[in-house]
């Protein structure tokens, strides 16, 4: 099957199955206003990792100390930089090609990452942009600063940027990182991940993080996987493969779900300060 | 029994780690023809209202020692006090203006610099005016989520003394850990202590 061609998305017809098209309620179709004057809720401090997590040595150092203040959400915290699709450019989801000189592409495992971005209530995240970036297949950076002697792939740069669909859907092509041991411990490993940063529709939403494999060993001896304190939150940083969505003779699939914070649905008129 | 039914718990964060730039700012870290120019590096894209500032910065860890590696963020209205943003709903902000800066600080030193202009004063959620401001947020290797935090203007005493959110900060004697000092005509200095005896006063917003 192949790809309409004004159809920038990789993978073409075969993903389009990835898209239920299932409308959820409260939904904001793409550009409308989402509903200004209601707080996003607080961050659950007791899911994220804490900032002094010692067994990951930087953030002994670079661990504010104090408690930080926290108040509702204002208007400055309640709006975003917006980024339309002309932002993007026709590769800038294919990350096996938009760095490649030889047509081939870049070496390693091909893989689709799709999933969806919706917020705590469920709602879709549409038109945000996501940015990700990873290590080649050998585990390697393009970087001056990496020293890891598994040798740069010429055909790859490592970052790819995309932005979710009407209903909060992305998707992008890249291969599989590997995975490459660190200055942490003498014998410390980063599994396979991608990193990835996402704006939402709000600064309050803002985020940054890393996904991981299913099945793979490495992510439980982590110590950046273990700053997060429960297995639960860990796992719903894990794509699950799909076979089902894979492209037959051409790349397996991984889905990839993103949780935004959410905001209140109903409008008080009357709110107390703070509330 | 109430149950919360179709609630889910936000994607945890993680470090952006030692090479956030490669996905940022690939332009400056030598990754070229992927994307035309980094995200963020230009806030003033034509004739702006407003005056036009400089905001310069470094980011220090507990040691004192300045971080290069971070991506420093930045998000404010425009003179007039409007975001570009789909969800302001005051007025239409200026278009010359994106209120949106992204600098990975200097490869060197770990300075950053914006272009950028003062922005005007933003209602707070019961309608009293706040100061002029800009949100920062900064990641970096060892930074397990991303730290938000404000700069106010040190020249903007009468509208920092009524501002809701200053004015309810318990330390008072912190408060000036969250003021930009100017540095030269058009000029601001806003340095971000990560820890220690100045460490910057983090918002959990």
């Amino acid at each position: 099957m192949t790809a309409p061609a004004d159809d920038k998305r990789v993978g073409g017809e075969p993903n389009a199955a990835f898209r239920e098209k299932k409308s959820a309620p409260g939904q904001t179709p793409g550009g409308q206003r989402d509903n200004v004057g209601n707080s996003y809720f607080m961050r659950d401090r007791s899911w994220h990792a804490p900032a002094l997590t010692p067994l990951y040595k930087t953030s002994v150092t670079r661990s504010p100390q104090r408690a930080p203040l926290s108040f509702a959400t204002t208007l400055s915290e309640e709006t975003s930089p917006v980024f339309g699709n002309d932002t993007l450019g026709p590769l800038d989801n294919d990350l096996i090609h938009n760095f490649a000189s030889d047509p081939a592409g870049a070496i390693g495992p091909r893989i689709v990452v799709y999933g969806r971005v919706i917020d705590e209530m469920g709602r879709p995240v549409p038109n945000t942009l996501i940015e990700v970036w990873q290590a080649n297949a050998g585990g390697r950076y393009r970087h001056k600063k990496e020293g890891y002697l598994a040798p740069l792939d010429p055909n790859f740069g490592g970052c790819g940027r995309t932005i979710t669909d009407e209903n909060g859907w992305f998707e992008f092509r890249t291969i599989q990182p590997g995975p490459y041991p660190w200055p942490n411990g003498p014998n410390d490993w980063r599994p396979a991940h991608i990193h990835f940063s996402i704006f939402g529709h709000a600064f309050a939403q803002r985020l940054i993080s890393q996904f991981y494999f299913e099945g793979d060993p490495m992510i439980w001896q982590c110590p950046i996987v273990k700053t997060i304190p429960t297995k639960e939150a860990i796992e719903t940083l894990v794509a699950k493969l799909d076979m089902g969505a894979t492209i037959p003779m051409d790349a397996r699939a991984y889905r990839f779900d993103i949780v935004l914070r959410g905001r209140r649905q109903t409008l008080f008129e009357n709110r107390m300060e703070g509330l | 029994m109430i149950r919360q039914l179709d609630r889910y718990k936000e994607t945890p964060s993680q470090t952006a780690g030692p090479y956030v730039h490669i996905g940022c700012t690939p332009n400056f870290c030598e990754i070229g023809g992927v994307y035309p120019h980094d995200l963020g590096s230009k806030m003033i894209l034509g004739d702006v209202k407003g005056q036009e500032i400089t905001i310069r910065g470094t980011v220090f860890d507990g040691t004192g020692t300045p971080l290069r590696d971070a991506l420093i963020e930045v998000w404010q209205a425009d003179a007039e006090g409007l975001y570009n943003s789909v969800n302001e709903t005051r007025g239409k902000a200026d278009p010359n203006f994106t209120g949106f800066g992204r600098s990975p600080g200097d490869m060197d030193t770990g300075e950053f610099t914006f272009r950028t202009v003062k922005p005007g004063r933003v209602p707070f959620r019961d309608g009293r005016l706040m100061a002029p401001h800009v949100t920062f947020w900064i990641v970096a290797r060892g930074i397990n989520m991303g730290l938000h935090t404000r700069m106010y203007f040190a020249d903007e005493d009468a509208a920092n003394k009524e501002d809701p959110i200053l004015s309810r900060i318990e330390h008072q004697n912190r408060v000036p850990t969250l003021m930009a000092k100017p540095e030269g005509e058009n000029a601001y200095r806003f340095d971000i202590h990560l820890q220690g005896e100045n460490e910057t006063i983090f918002f959990d917003v």
